[in-house]
């Protein structure tokens, strides 16, 4: 029977990436990171953002760009769900909407990478999703 | 929604959004009683008496960017087609506690899903509420709580993808050994 995982597990684990994690150095100022929000409301939700939030996660992660990823609320965009904002370094943020995986790549590659705007982007007439 | 994790994720939107610190995911299930039972308890904002009334009306929502709230309806709708209740109560400045039990073995329950992808997500993109989730089964319980799980990692990250990947198996394993059978 094969061992199943445990918190020792994790603590054995924890020891070998905070080495791995020192030789990243991430900078303290979250300014200074690419910001994803997913929404995930209902309407998120019941569109695929788990996925979606999930692949933003892996493949940021093997393509080594530091992100900070949190989830939020409904933008009031349910239509075109699910909706992503992002804000890369000394930018204003930028509401991306209808993203699948496919879409969320592109946004990868295209706009986080090399700032490119890519279609999809919901125009900003919101005051802040925090306060929805 | 295809799934009760999914259901599980958008029910915790609530308690986040009444700011709670503490959140408490209990899932049961009997095949004896040929039962599932779901319990969502937060330590949040709570609703007022008038409030938790409409709670469970799909056209009506605390939120100002859209006119419905689908929630706790739609999880509503899906536990009575399989023949059970949902039960909200809540106090203002106490929390919220939502209960349901649903029949395990109806052709329309949704089938539990991705469990512990949904926890890892809520945990990872929450760092300061304390997620506390148990499942028991006939054959056994398991209990995760992230404050033990901090208390691991110390300084490391939750949010970390290495670590995220770990506690998503963690409590993957886990549950297979207690034989889940939502």
């Amino acid at each position: 029977m094969t061992k199943v995982k445990s918190l020792a597990d994790l603590k054995k684990m924890q020891e070998d990436l905070q080495a791995k994690l020192k030789v990243r150095e991430r900078g303290t100022d979250p300014e200074g990171y690419v910001r994803i929000k997913v929404a995930m409301a209902t309407c998120g939700i019941a569109s695929g953002a788990k996925g979606v939030m999930e692949f933003l996660i892996d493949e940021l992660d093997k393509r080594n760009i530091d992100t900070l990823i949190t989830q939020t609320g409904c933008m009031g965009y349910c239509y075109a769900e699910p909706t992503i904002e992002v804000t890369l370094p000394n930018k204003e943020p930028v509401v991306f909407g209808y993203v699948d995986i496919r879409k969320a790549d592109e946004i990868i590659e295209k706009y986080i990478k090399n700032g490119e705007f890519v279609e999809g982007i919901i125009p900003v007439n919101y005051e802040s999703i925090d306060n929805n | 929604m295809t799934e009760i994790s999914l259901h599980i994720m958008d029910l915790v939107q609530n308690s986040i959004r009444a700011k709670a610190s503490f959140i408490d995911i209990e899932v049961s299930e009997s095949l004896q009683k040929n039962k599932l039972y779901i319990q969502i308890t937060d330590n949040g904002i709570g609703m007022s008496a008038d409030v938790l009334k409409k709670a469970s009306d799909p056209f009506f929502t605390s939120r100002t960017t859209r006119k419905v709230g689908l929630g706790i309806s739609l999880y509503k709708q899906l536990v009575e087609q399989c023949n059970g209740t949902v039960t909200l109560t809540s106090h203002e400045g106490e929390g919220t506690k939502l209960s349901s039990a649903m029949d395990l073995n109806n052709i329309d329950r949704q089938p539990m899903g991705d469990i512990s992808g949904v926890l890892v997500l809520l945990i990872a993109a929450n760092t300061g509420i304390q997620f506390r989730y148990s499942h028991t089964t006939e054959k056994g319980q398991y209990v995760l709580d992230t404050k033990e799980i901090k208390n691991t990692l110390g300084d490391t990250p939750v949010n970390d993808p290495g670590v995220m990947k770990f506690i998503k198996e963690m409590i993957h394993e886990n549950l297979q050994e207690i034989n889940i059978q939502s």
